[in-house]
């Protein structure tokens, strides 16, 4: 194994290169050499042709930007030398989801349309990110516009493999941030979560997922998929970086009307004063809940997969021995709809945003002879798009077609409003529960094989049952790895609290660490790091 | 939207195209047939909605996280700004003619 920089966290990498033990083009340098390691043949938008090979590697990146890469690691190197400080993330070898505009690089989205748009400008908190000396190696892979769970609808092949076991999903949509950084591939990921996309993959690959409260972090040059679910947020291999991020990217921006005029609070200042008196609720609507059945395909009642429901009620006993009051039979009864009112919003407001891929502006062009304008939308969108972003522009456009719209569109958005009430509830001060946070699993099962799923649109999106309540709501969301089940997959809880309590979560999420610490399971790796 | 429905709920083959055609999207026919049934599978899934009583008067709001005075962000003033990016836009255009975008024919048609 390649021990040394590329496994370190970004908080020990930053301190390193901040005090000039150690060089940014150094980290650089052994970050390289992990990536050509684990990555594989690079993923390309050619007609695909799976190779057993394939199934043994990662493939998280799309692009790598190694010349940009060692620009900012010699600019930080050189801000040391002269007695400057390079910021909290000096040195921080960063993947970016790419879904993010970052100036100068291919920014695709994981899709043909935007195969050849080069941004000309950086998202704001990939600008924050770069600005507080964090170095940008490449852009991760994904689901075509984020539109997935397992990072297989990416229209660059092959896709990411699951570090734990590459014959498998990594989760999605942002497989390859989660699979990057499980890997030693990135010390931190910048990524989005619409309905799971973060908090998802966090969980299949053992890593930690951070999905800030809506308007906490800007929105400005994130290629916008559901405009009023998107949350870019965080993935890290523990809870001290997904702090040290958050506190980087969240803030007031002037470029996005949707960014909250709070308060950034030091996330790090906090984060070891334990749970004493916090209160951490069980609700049995996150355990048992109708979902697709995985083999048939019936929608049914059922419970989620037992191993993970045992790895909440330990993760439950761990936060009590450290004085956390366990609240139990919260009820969250609207939590099994969050699934079909998400294919109603963000359907509709998946094909209003994506309208704008016309071939006109930017993004691919049908090359070929037409016979007027409408024939060339029609083949651009036909041939850039593939099979999910067509499925999601149809089915926004039924639903919200005017004969629908009451029945559908509507009232999708009432039920929004009751998952949100649910919360408002258990969070409520003066109320029955008194919350600080909810303790839920993150997903109802741990990563599944590669081509399993994919193509069953239905199935797909009940990965996100669990962690797409929040994204109604609006609310803060946190996955935590929480052990292996049988199969040696890494189990992900997740945490969900009040608007703007990341802090609470992450000093939650701090204590369950120390209290596990010195549990066997959090010392395995992934083999195919293990054998380097 | 044509009326024909097999069923309520059900996309039918003429709804779909008159979807296909609003969305501009060329598709061939095993598309076709793999997106219309997706988009029925969803609708079933969607039908869980109808299921439970929804008070007509529950509020509907643009995202979960109520605004509060103090937590909207502030406008920005409506002043302009030179970004400096005009040419680096026009580079992405698929055609530019004298920083025009060109598009294909218009074809006119006759109004209904």
């Amino acid at each position: 194994m390649t021990a040394g920089l590329a496994d370190l966290s970004a908080r020990e990498i930053a301190r390193r290169v901040r005090g000039g033990e150690v060089a940014a083009s150094e980290v650089l340098d052994q970050t390289l050499v992990r990536i050509h390691e684990v990555e594989g043949r690079a993923p390309t938008s050619d007609p695909y042709d799976p190779q057993p090979r394939d199934r043994e590697r990662i493939h998280a990146y799309i692009s790598l930007v190694e010349a940009r890469a060692r620009g900012q690691a010699e600019a930080v190197d050189q801000a040391v030398r002269d007695g400057q400080d390079p910021g909290p993330l000096a040195g921080v070898p960063l993947a970016v989801k790419d879904i993010f505009c970052v100036e100068g690089t291919r920014s695709t989205a994981g899709s043909k349309i935007l195969e050849n748009f080069t941004a000309p400008y950086s998202a704001t908190p990939v600008a924050r990110l770069e600005a507080a000396g964090a170095v940008t190696v490449g852009k991760a892979n994904l689901d075509e516009f984020t539109f997935g769970s397992s990072n297989e609808s990416s229209a660059f092949l092959p896709p990411p493999g699951n570090p734990w076991d590459p014959s498998r999903v990594p989760g999605g949509s942002s497989g390859g941030s989660t699979a990057a950084v499980a890997a030693g591939e990135a010390a931190l990921s910048l990524a989005t979560d619409t309905a799971g996309s973060i908090r998802q993959p966090a969980a299949f690959c053992g890593v930690v997922g951070l999905k800030p409260t809506y308007g906490r972090v800007s929105r400005y040059g994130l290629i916008a998929f559901a405009s009023s679910l998107d949350c870019p947020g965080t993935v890290s291999r523990d809870v001290t970086d997904a702090g040290l991020m958050l506190g980087a990217i969240a803030g007031e921006d002037p470029a996005d009307a949707t960014a909250a005029a709070v308060e950034v609070p030091d996330y790090l200042a906090e984060l070891e004063r334990g749970v004493e008196g916090l209160r951490v609720g069980l609700s049995p609507n996150y355990f048992r809940l109708a979902y697709p059945d995985p083999e048939t395909g019936e929608l049914r009642e059922q419970s989620i997969d037992p191993q993970i429901e045992a790895a909440v009620h330990r993760a439950a006993e761990s936060l009590a021995k450290a004085g956390a009051e366990i609240v139990e039979d919260v009820p969250m009864p609207h939590t099994h709809l969050g699934i079909p009112a998400y294919f109603v919003i963000s359907r509709v407001e998946a094909a209003s945003n994506l309208h704008r891929y016309d071939g006109v502006k930017y993004g691919y062009r049908f090359p070929g002879s037409v016979t007027g304008l409408r024939e060339m939308y029609r083949e651009t969108r036909g041939r850039g798009f593939g099979l999910q972003p067509k499925l999601r522009i149809l089915m926004g456009m039924y639903v919200s077609g005017e004969q629908y719209e009451r029945d559908y569109y509507r009232r999708a958005l009432q039920v929004r409003s009751l998952i949100r009430q649910d919360f408002d509830r258990a969070f409520n001060a003066d109320g029955k529960h008194r919350l600080d946070a909810l303790l839920t699993p993150t997903t109802p099962t741990t990563a599944f094989e590669l081509g399993r799923v994919y193509g069953d649109s239905v199935l797909m999106q009940y990965a996100d049952l669990l962690t797409v309540p929040a994204n109604h709501a609006g609310i803060p969301g946190l996955s935590l790895p929480a052990g292996f089940d049988s199969g040696g997959l890494p189990i992900g809880v997740q945490l969900l609290g009040p608007d703007f309590s990341e802090g609470t979560l992450l000093r939650i999420g701090r204590s369950f660490e120390l209290a596990t610490a010195d549990e066997a399971w959090r010392s395995r790796r992934p083999a195919l790091i293990e054998t380097l | 939207m044509p009326e024909e429905h097999s069923n309520r709920g059900e996309i039918s083959v003429n709804v779909f195209d008159h979807l296909v055609e609003l969305a501009a999207l060329a598709l061939d026919p095993e598309e076709r047939e793999y997106l219309r049934g997706e988009l029925n599978g969803q609708l079933r899934a969607i039908r869980a909605l109808e299921a439970i009583e929804v008070d007509e008067d529950l509020p509907i709001t643009s995202h979960g996280v109520p605004y509060s005075e103090a937590t909207r962000p502030t406008i920005r003033l409506d002043k302009a700004r030179d970004a400096m990016l005009a040419e680096a836009i026009l580079a992405q255009a698929p055609m530019v003619e004298n920083r025009y975008l060109v598009v294909p024919d218009i074809p006119q048609e006759a109004l209904e």
